[in-house]
């Protein structure tokens, strides 16, 4: 069979994600220690897994309403009135999506009609421009700058808004960079984004995860909240990436539109996974908190690790993620990457995986013990020794 | 400083190294020592013990909780009674509780017959003490936090790379 002609073009024009290339690197090789991970090392707390557990016990294993449970949507709302003080609707403007990728494939179907513009940041997460591609919008990246600690600044927004764009993908705390944005940064862009009408579709799985300040949701400036689709889900605070547990919150007439898409797509998420959501948002405070206050100490330690070796590393206000500068080495992103998984078989991704503007960075997860960043970030340091003589 | 951090790294690993916490926790080194020196002598640090699981090892333990009744003493409530329990060797912990019984004391020997020629001879007899009755533990699952037998759970299998 010719599967040239029987793939789509959109099949066959969308790239692999950058990320896939390394990971059959590294997974082809035996003793690596990896720093790649994009996922907390935290097995999901106990109670959630029980709760789960035991509506799998009772039977509760339907088809659950197309926006999900309703004490799961209620759970959300209060939950991001009382971590964040933004108030939403749980009947009309929440939607419990498969993982907060989920969330982002709808918010854009709903919204990019083919040659809109979508603003998105490089480097930001893979995911964000094949999405945009896939509705055949166009993506407009704004490179961030390292001297800003890749933040959003008004000049690079105004430049980049023309009047064919539709809307801004924004992903604080940052994955891969650990960028963050105060609220003091926010409130510099948010006369643009009223001014010029665009959506701001803000991904804020990191959200929980942040050290020094508060974090401060997009959609609490009253003034644009209408403009705001939030994205948020349970992998990263509460260490449920395999349970695939999202959702969405907007104004009704953007989330009716995006629950038109869910029902044919998806119909509902996974009813056992709902169920320990339930349990989390309810008694895992504590949790979240003890994975946070690990974070921050492991981040901390990572940080003068890199820069004591001499690659420029920022301090990063949130995720699990520190993005160190490697220019200084003479290497590219992916040389560097290559070149560390050879000599000292230790996994990094390089910056280039989440875009043009990620070259001469590597993108290293803390999400490991302190312990292991130690073994691995000494095997760093010997390599960056080695390269720069 | 923040001392609950460094209380929690500590707790979780008595072995991590001086300059391991001054980068945790961004202070120097001198500053983390005089630290740890300062709760020490404040005795919130009561020590850097390890989690010893016996039961892996050729060496024989026997574990029994004991609750214990006792009367109060006029002036001293339990405390005088406690103390007099809580100094012999064979106790490794104790708690004045609230119910039915007035202590509970963990006491561990090396055989049964041990434990029960102490509590026989030494701890039903101090004065004071109504009453003792000993349970024998069995197995341990946990302790102090840490689960002892073998338990997949936390086995991390994580892909290499993800996004």
């Amino acid at each position: 069979m010719d599967y040239e002609k029987v793939l789509s073009n959109r099949a066959k024009t969308i790239k692999p994600s950058g990320i896939r290339k390394f990971f059959d690197l590294a997974s082809q090789m035996e003793g690596v220690i990896s720093l790649g991970v994009g996922e907390p090392d935290f097995t999901t707390p106990w109670a959630i897994r029980e709760a789960a557990i035991y509506s799998i016990e009772k039977g509760r294993t339907f088809y659950t309403a197309n926006r999900g449970l309703s004490e799961l949507r209620e759970e959300i709302c209060k939950y991001y009135q009382r971590k964040f003080n933004v108030s939403y609707d749980p009947e009309k403007e929440c939607i419990v999506t498969v993982g907060g990728s989920e969330g982002i494939d709808i918010a854009i179907r709903a919204i990019i009609d083919p040659g809109d513009e979508m603003i998105v940041l490089d480097p930001g997460y893979v995911a964000y421009t094949p999405g945009v591609e896939l509705s055949e919008g166009i993506a407009v990246p704004i490179t961030l700058r390292h001297e800003d600690q890749f933040k959003l600044t008004p000049d690079l927004l105004k430049a980049a808004i023309t009047p064919k764009t539709k809307a801004i993908l924004l992903n604080y705390p940052s994955n891969p960079t650990g960028g963050f944005m105060t609220k003091e940064d926010y409130a510099k862009i948010v006369p643009i984004i009223k001014e010029s009408g665009i959506i701001v579709i803000s991904d804020e799985i990191y959200g929980e995860l942040s050290y020094e300040d508060q974090f401060c949701s997009i959609a609490s400036f009253e003034e644009i909240k209408d403009q705001c689709i939030i994205i948020n889900g349970f992998s990263k605070a509460f260490a449920m990436t395999g349970w695939r547990l999202g959702y969405v919150l907007s104004n009704p007439v953007l989330s009716k539109a995006m629950l038109k898409i869910h029902q044919y797509i998806i119909m509902s998420a996974p009813s056992p996974a709902q169920y320990g959501a339930i349990e989390g948002l309810k008694h895992c405070d504590d949790e979240v908190q003890q994975m946070r206050e690990s974070y921050k100490a492991r981040r901390n330690f990572c940080v003068k690790a890199f820069n004591d070796m001499g690659l420029e590393t920022f301090k990063p206000q949130g995720a699990f993620y520190v993005f160190p500068c490697i220019k200084s080495t003479g290497l590219t992103s992916d040389e560097f990457c290559e070149k560390l998984l050879d000599d000292q078989k230790v996994a990094c991704v390089p910056g280039t995986a989440f875009g043009p503007a990620g070259e001469g960075f590597i993108r290293v997860s803390y999400a490991y013990s302190i312990e292991e960043l130690k073994v691995a970030t000494e095997k760093i340091a010997k390599f960056v020794k080695k390269i720069k003589g | 400083m923040d001392e609950k951090l460094l209380l929690t790294l500590l707790q979780r690993n008595a072995r991590m190294k001086i300059t391991d916490l001054a980068a945790a926790l961004e202070e120097s080194k001198d500053n983390i020592i005089d630290k740890l020196t300062e709760l020490e002598q404040k005795k919130v640090i009561c020590g850097y013990h390890t989690i010893v699981n016996w039961d892996r090892t050729n060496t024989e333990i026997v574990t029994a909780l004991i609750t214990i009744n006792a009367n109060p003493e006029r002036e001293y409530g339990y405390d005088r009674i406690a103390e007099h329990i809580y100094k012999f060797k064979e106790v490794d912990t104790m708690y004045l509780l609230s119910g039915e019984f007035e202590f509970v004391a963990i006491v561990k020997g090396r055989t049964m017959q041990e434990v029960a020629h102490f509590v026989a001879s030494k701890l039903a007899c101090v004065d004071g003490v109504t009453g003792t009755t000993t349970f024998f533990v069995l197995k341990q699952y946990k302790n102090n936090g840490v689960v002892l037998i073998e338990d997949e759970d936390g086995k991390n299998d994580r892909l290499v790379v993800t996004p």
